[in-house]
């Protein structure tokens, strides 16, 4: 009876902790709305438009990431632990990397052959490495590197290298991790029970570095992620796949994949057809087809198409309808003479060319897009548009040529497809768990440099799936689950909003010009209780977690976020490659104040403008309060940037004994 | 999962499956689609009768089989499976890729 007592103790703690939260997130959502309507409809100085609107629009941003937080908050508890690891499943282990030291990968792969539960471990090196190969093979380890269908084709980076080594093995579950992270012995037996439910696809467990002190400096430890906010997406049963530390259901992968390769065979092939009809339809206007027997040839391959967009309508299944369209265009084609073949051959080349331009970076579908529309620019003569046609055709047969294999279980459309792959997932109804327990132990980035080029990949890789699968808009996922998703790619916006912060006090200070119009009462009656129980609100759910550093990075990396979305874009919709904004390079030892250039001049600007102010207040220009405040805000943007300069001086990890 | 390879001549070849098609016994239907192909046999029936259980990898093979089979200019066929399989090809809309006919021995009789 003590044990029910105290079992009832603690779950009534619980329950009040929890109505707290919950009440607070209301409260701040409230004097939230409050505020930003008020902002809105009654203070915005309309003669100062130009900085009033981006600062409106700024604190709108602000008021929908606090809610969209709450919202993850409102159901964000600790997971009971999970049954016992069932005995006899397999698994296999992978190791994944690329170009990572091999001493550090076979240290990694040791302590993952260490692990209690039965399991086969393996090393995915997309390097090829002779030397690894040989380390891995004296260790006893599998190896895996990708097989001769890759060559020549999209790689696909990470998600690449696991769809290889999934066809090369056979357990029922994976163990992924990165080449830094060391996993502990009881990995799997910890996080294996959460399978019992057959609808959980995966068990996220956190991300934590060994190589940091207390002091974070490049703020690489992320406790406020792996903690309330994967426990708060936990409770709308859409905690993430964060690429390593995970396990997945291998079932749940390849159903995925076979469900998108369907989808995609079938987008791809109408597509295809509807863009062969043009191309033909072209050709028999030009006046080559003056020739009776190419015309009829063209006039029969039409009608094929036309039979088989028929048909496939009518729901025949594509393979039959595609491979029937083949047959009936290569007899087609063999009925014509060779002369006719000669004056194919340039624009068969013009069409090889034009497949050897595809970029390793874009997707199969768009890679059809680009092909049905480049060869309807063309001028083909009509026997080139035959062919090209039929090069069309086969390009996006069901065999899917243009990739290495048919099924991509994990997303290719993004260089996170960890976040890709678990909203697909998701999408297709199965749950995921966060395991909120330390089980494996990595290497953070020992300098700024590298720390900013993987937050920038982190945030254009985010961007990526907004752009190319919107949550907002993607069926399968509950309101909740997509609001998860949508959360984290509008916390990466934050970048634009804090050049409106940064700018609207130097404006004030050194112009004089307001963007609210109204009183200092009336402003500190609306913004105060907002700016306070949104504190509050992180104080309360951070659980002791110091949350102020991860606000000070989302507005001090601001350059970082903007370069993100802009690439993302130009990737996205122009196919550029996401590193084409050259990155700066890194000088060896020394602090990095050129990977900071631009806060730098930010926090300089500031200053000025602050003195600025308060000399015209002086001198009798100024308005006092006005001043006040803005010096206020003004030394609390400093603050934020302050974040960056012991990271730029950070000259790695010391541990205690190599400190002596 | 056992598999018997029956000749029916004309490159046509039928892969009788019996047992589980799953993740353990999928690289072997991969390797069979392969040999058969690398012998000329472009044109490969999969009789899925004796198939009891099927899971993703397991359609996963087929998917292979069928590329495998494409590329060298011919083409895989399913044929007579049973409820559990159908329900799965339903599931993942593979219903909408692949024809599954009645017998393997007259899948290719149209050519």
């Amino acid at each position: 009876m003590v044990v029910l007592d105290q079992t009832t103790a603690t779950d009534r703690r619980d329950i009040a902790r929890s109505f707290l939260i919950r009440l607070l997130i209301v409260v701040t959502v409230i004097v939230g709305v409050n505020y930003i309507a008020w902002r809105l409809f009654f203070s915005i100085n309309w003669d100062a438009w130009w900085v009033a609107l981006p600062l409106v629009l700024a604190e709108t941003y602000s008021l929908i990431d606090v809610s969209l937080y709450g919202l993850t908050m409102w159901r964000s508890r600790p997971r009971d632990a999970p049954a016992a690891a069932p005995r006899g499943l397999t698994v296999d282990v992978f190791i994944t990397t690329y170009n990572e030291p091999v001493e550090l990968v076979i240290r990694t792969a040791r302590a993952a052959l260490d692990i209690r539960y039965p399991h086969s471990t393996w090393i995915l090196d997309d390097g090829k490495r002779e030397e690894m190969r040989d380390a891995a093979e004296a260790a006893g380890l599998g190896y895996i590197t990708r097989s001769d269908d890759w060559k020549n084709r999209p790689l696909h980076a990470k998600a690449g290298n696991l769809n290889n080594a999934l066809m090369a093995t056979s357990g029922e579950f994976l163990l992924i991790l990165d080449a830094d992270q060391i996993p502990l012995p009881e990995i799997l037996d910890n996080t294996l029970g959460y399978f019992d439910d057959p609808l959980i696809a995966l068990v996220q467990t956190p991300q934590v570095f060994g190589n940091v002190d207390d002091k974070d400096a490049l703020g690489s430890q992320a406790p406020l992620f792996y903690g309330p906010i994967q426990q708060g997406k936990d409770g709308w049963n859409a905690a993430f796949f964060c690429g390593s530390n995970a396990i997945l259901r291998r079932e749940a992968l390849m159903q995925l994949g076979i469900v998108r390769y369907v989808r995609e065979v079938e987008r791809a092939v109408l597509k295809a057809l509807k863009g062969a009809a043009g191309v033909l339809r072209e050709a028999r206007r030009t006046e080559g087809a003056a020739d009776a027997a190419v015309d009829a040839a063209l006039g029969k391959v039409s009608a094929a198409i036309a039979a088989t967009r028929a048909a496939i309508a009518a729901g025949e299944p594509l393979g039959s309808a595609t491979y029937q369209l083949q047959r009936q265009i290569t007899q087609v084609s063999r009925g014509l003479v060779a002369d006719d073949l000669k004056l194919m051959a340039r624009d068969i080349q013009a069409i090889d060319a034009l497949r050897m331009e595809t970029d390793g970076d874009w997707d199969a579908l768009i890679d059809v897009d680009q092909n049905v529309d480049t060869l309807a620019s063309r001028d083909l003569s009509p026997l080139g548009a035959l062919t090209s046609v039929q090069v069309l055709l086969r390009s996006i047969d069901v065999d899917r040529a243009d990739e290495a294999q048919p099924l991509m279980p994990l997303a290719t459309i993004s260089v996170t497809e960890d976040m890709a792959t678990s909203m697909r997932l998701h999408g297709m109804g199965w749950k995921s768990a966060y395991h909120h327990e330390t089980l494996a132990i990595g290497l953070a980035p020992d300098d700024l440099g590298t720390a900013l080029k993987q937050r920038l990949r982190w945030a254009q890789g985010t961007m990526q799936v907004l752009l190319r699968e919107n949550p907002l808009i993607q069926r399968g996922m509950s309101l909740a689950q997509r609001l998860m998703y949508f959360s984290t790619m509008w916390s990466y916006l934050s970048g634009f909003a804090a050049i409106a912060y940064f700018a609207a006090p130097i404006i004030f200070l050194v112009f004089g010009v307001l963007p609210v119009n109204t009183t200092a009462f009336e402003f500190f009656l609306r913004f105060l209780p907002f700016i306070v129980a949104s504190q509050v609100l992180f104080a309360v759910t951070g659980r002791g977690i110091a949350t102020w550093r991860g606000q000070q990075y989302s507005l001090a990396l601001f350059p970082v976020w903007i370069r993100a979305c802009t690439t993302a874009v130009a990737n996205v919709y122009f196919q550029r490659p996401l590193d084409f904004v050259v990155t700066e390079k890194t000088r060896q030892g020394g602090a990095k104040w050129n990977l900071i250039r631009l806060q730098i001049i930010v926090a300089v600007i500031l200053a000025i403008a602050a003195v600025i102010g308060i000399v015209r207040l002086i001198l009798g220009f100024g308005e006092p309060v006005g001043t006040i405040v803005n010096v206020v805000w003004v030394v609390f943007d400093l603050i934020i940037l302050s974040v960056l300069f012991p990271a730029a001086r950070y000259s790695g990890y010391q541990s205690e004994e190599s400190s002596h | 999962m056992d598999i018997t390879v029956k000749d029916l001549g004309a490159g046509v070849a039928v892969l009788q499956l019996d047992g589980r098609l799953n993740m353990v016994t999928a690289s072997c239907l991969r390797d069979h689609v392969g040999s058969a192909v690398a012998s000329g046999q472009n044109r490969i029936a999969v009789d899925l009768a004796g198939i009891d259980f099927i899971d993703s990898s397991g359609l996963g093979a087929l998917i292979n089989g069928l590329k495998t089979a494409r590329q060298a200019g011919g083409d895989l066929r399913i044929a007579a499976p049973n409820d559990q399989v159908k329900l799965v090809l339903q599931l993942t809309n593979m219903e909408r890729l692949l024809t599954a006919y009645d017998s393997a021995e007259t899948a290719f009789i149209d050519g």
